[in-house]
């Protein structure tokens, strides 16, 4: 099966005008969450079916008489993106073939939240990337919770945030142990006949809607992780989400990259970062900007900037893959 | 005069109840498959996957990584208008759950296999009902099958139901693990053609996911808008009894053979003592039937094919003649009324309101895939017949065959 040619946008006046989302949504204001999706369907343009799995970008966006899609829209399970993904292509390709539906190539997207695609539905996203035969997107919008329940730690939160799931409190601090980001990587590492992986952050809105353009036009089945401030759950004024977005990234917290047919680069800023033309920010900056992270003492902080120092010091791919190559002890 | 050539309309073949449901897949020409492994139902996809690999059958076929994308993915094929089909046994249906709960939900056409199994732990691979009974609330077309011949005609009359505008409703054929999936029996198998003009093509129309139909599917609708919906699931399920009722005319227009609906009355016209099952306890049921008539004795054997709708007119036509009726249940309602299984509390429910209320008895049988020898079908016509005497219910529910104390 063929796909559109979506070429690369140059220059953010390049950009298309038209929106296929829309006003309708009730996201809270400064939800990057909401952003990712606007610049998704902008870049993939009106031939597109989406589908979207529970969470805030369906809970808080499409309510029925007032939907924000331009673009045919279908809800899925919170495990299911990779599988709605599957089964809506699949769907396309086995009309189209048998000549039960007009032959031309539709985008087809599945996004899904931290909770639903780093945790719940990992088993099937991953199932979806082992189907070179279907063209397909799957998105997992992160803004490191189960934000539509109430701020719940997921594995996506970050060390010591405070959730609703993990309050510090008078007797204990109940704190989110857990350290789990890379979800790209660790998707790219095991699906090797999937030709593209990337992560994007809509505070840098291009890079994002060319990654999506790639991703639909490679072919086979694609993953992009984004990751998105949330001004609710992350407890700040929302007019600095951009700017969370941008100091995440400056700090070396969270890696921009791209991995195109095994190939993977380092853009932006993760790329100065990489190859040392620019120093990390402080993380210390971005923590104390965020009330979700106002209970840590100098200890935390000292030690979550250390977890990210070892990512960009001791990792085999600097930010983005703990694996490393040792031959040392061959014993050939 | 000129010779014409016959050309054979059906084929008679020796298959398993597995293998009439694929062949009926390929008769169907369906469009996504999906497949995971869990015995008995898996055997259906062997088959699928043969046809397919023989080129006899155009179609996705998706292995997936678990019974919630198996669901999952066909309910979505099913939503850009891909005709689909998927099954499951035991547990393995209850990981779908979800998934299978929203299919309903969203009125996807979509066509199930259940393979009755038990629901293990303790480790069983035997029949049981509890597994496809769980729907009976959800929206779910059910029905259950109780030959080869069954199964293959009644999977083409799903499609056709489910896929009816007027329905637009899952179904899943329920099939007796062992007993039906894996028993051969000859079986005859239409002609492709002959298939066409029975069953139309699926069309999802205004609700087809598309960019030239770009509809939003399953927006938040809470307590403005969902018990509207939940309403026209109702009566979509109402309605669906008639288009039933319609395919089975179609299908002996077509066919040439006569499909009663919703249930099968075996020598119920004079018949004082009545049991009532689904699927292939009938087998065992009926030669009890025959052996006890043979000493003069009038008994009969009444079989629901459909449980979803609930052929309430025909089990009040049927039973309210009898002296006695007693529902045989493979399955299990722990701590419901008197103890019974399901069928038993619905076939209740439908004769409470009968012309003539017959008294009845429950009984549960044949769990885990245990066989239902003539032994104890006959022990149930004999409680059933105590009954009949008295003129009065007995409440109790006799586990027929069990080992240890009834109670
Ligand atoms: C199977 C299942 N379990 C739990 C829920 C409840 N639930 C609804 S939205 C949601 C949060 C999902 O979190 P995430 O995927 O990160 O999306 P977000 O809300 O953060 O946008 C949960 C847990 C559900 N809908 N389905
Ligand atoms: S809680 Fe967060 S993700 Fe949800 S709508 Fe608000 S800002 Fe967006
Ligand atoms: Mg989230």
């Amino acid at each position: 099966m063929t796909t559109q040619q979506l070429r690369p946008i140059r220059g953010v006046h390049n950009a298309p005008l038209e929106e296929f989302y829309t006003s309708g949504h009730r996201t809270c204001q400064g939800c990057e969450s909401a952003l990712v999706l606007r610049l998704m369907v902008k870049a993939a343009g009106p031939r597109t079916i989406v589908l979207g799995s529970t969470g805030c970008m369906y809970v808080a966006n499409t309510t029925y008489y007032s939907t924000p899609w331009v673009v045919p829209w279908m809800h899925t399970q919170l495990g299911s993106s990779g599988s709605a993904a599957t089964g809506t292509a699949a769907g396309l390709k086995a009309l189209m073939q048998k000549g039960k539906m007009r032959d031309e190539p539709i985008n087809v997207i599945s996004f899904c939240g931290d909770g639903g695609g780093v945790d719940m539905g990992l088993s099937a996203i991953s199932a979806s990337l082992t189907h070179p035969e279907y063209n397909h997107l799957v998105l997992l919008y992160d803004n490191e919770s189960y934000a539509n329940t109430d701020i719940q730690a997921s594995g996506s939160s970050p060390w010591g945030a405070n959730t609703t799931f993990s309050p510090p409190g008078r007797e204990r601090r109940i704190m989110n142990t857990r350290w789990k980001k890379n979800t790209a990587i660790m998707l790219a590492h095991g699906h090797p006949k999937s030709r593209y992986f990337a992560t994007g952050c809509p505070s840098y809105s291009l890079d994002l809607m060319n990654k999506v353009r790639k991703a639909l036009t490679i072919g086979g089945p694609t993953f992009i992780h984004t990751f998105d401030p949330c001004p609710k759950g992350w407890d700040y004024d929302p007019k600095y989400s951009h700017e969370l977005g941008m100091m995440a990234v400056e700090a070396g917290l969270w890696v921009q990259w791209e991995m195109e047919d095994g190939k993977l680069t380092y853009n932006g800023p993760s790329r100065m970062i990489a190859t040392g033309r620019r120093k990390r920010r402080p993380v210390v900056e971005y923590l104390k900007r965020q009330g979700r992270f106002a209970h840590f003492t100098e200890e935390d902080i000292a030690y979550f900037q250390a977890q990210v120092d070892e990512m960009w010091e001791k990792w085999g791919t600097p930010g983005i893959s703990s694996v490393k190559l040792d031959l040392t002890g061959d014993r050939a | 005069m000129t010779t014409r050539t016959q050309t054979p309309v059906e084929r008679e073949e020796l298959i398993s109840g597995s293998e009439a449901i694929a062949r009926a897949c390929a008769l169907a020409d369906i469009d996504v498959v999906t497949a995971y492994p869990i015995r008995p139902y898996d055997t259906v996809m062997q088959f699928v996957s043969k046809l397919i690999a023989d080129g006899e059958l155009k179609c996705e076929f998706i292995i997936a990584e678990s019974e919630h994308s198996q669901f999952e993915i066909v309910k979505h094929a099913s939503a850009v208008g891909a005709r689909t089909f998927v099954g499951s046994s035991g547990v393995g249906w209850f990981y779908a759950m979800e998934a299978i709960a929203v299919t309903a939900g969203l009125r996807l056409p979509v066509v199930a296999m259940v393979g009755n199994r038990a629901l293990d732990d303790p480790g069983a691979f035997g029949c049981e009902h509890n597994d496809a009974l769980a729907v009976r609330d959800l929206g779910w077309l059910l029905t259950w099958v109780s030959s080869g011949q069954e199964a293959l005609d009644t999977a083409l009359i799903a499609w056709r139901v489910a896929e009816d505008p007027r329905v637009f409703l899952p179904c899943a054929i329920s099939a007796d693990g062992a007993f039906l999936t894996h028993a051969q029996q000859m079986v005859r198998v239409p002609d492709k053609g002959l298939v066409e003009r029975f069953l139309p093509p699926y069309r999802r129309g205004e609700f087809q996911l598309h960019p030239d139909n770009p509809i939003t599917i399953a927006p938040q609708v809470n307590e403005d808008w969902l018990m509207e919906m939940r309403k026209q699931s109702d009566a979509a399920m109402r309605r669906a009894r008639g288009v039933i009722v319609e395919a089975c005319d179609a299908f002996e227009r077509v066919f040439g053979r006569k499909l009663t609906p919703f249930v099968e009355e075996y020598m119920t016209e004079d018949a004082d003592t009545i049991l009532v099952g689904m699927g292939t306890l009938a087998m065992p049921i009926k030669v009890a039937v025959r052996r006890l008539r043979a000493q003069g004795q009038k008994v009969g054997f009444l079989r629901l094919k459909w449980f979803r709708p609930f052929p309430v007119e025909d089990v009040q036509r049927v039973l309210s003649r009898a002296k006695a009726v007693g529902v045989i249940d493979r399955d299990y309602s722990f701590g419901s009324p008197f103890h019974s299984g399901v069928l038993s509390h619905e076939v209740r429910s439908a004769l409470y309101d009968a012309a003539a209320r017959p008294p009845m008895v429950s009984f549960v049988a044949g769990l885990g895939g245990r066989e239902v020898t003539q032994p104890l079908a006959t022990e149930m016509f004999t409680i059933a017949g105590q009954v009949a005497r008295s003129g009065r219910s007995d409440n109790e529910t006799y586990w027929i065959g069990v080992r240890g104390k009834q109670s």
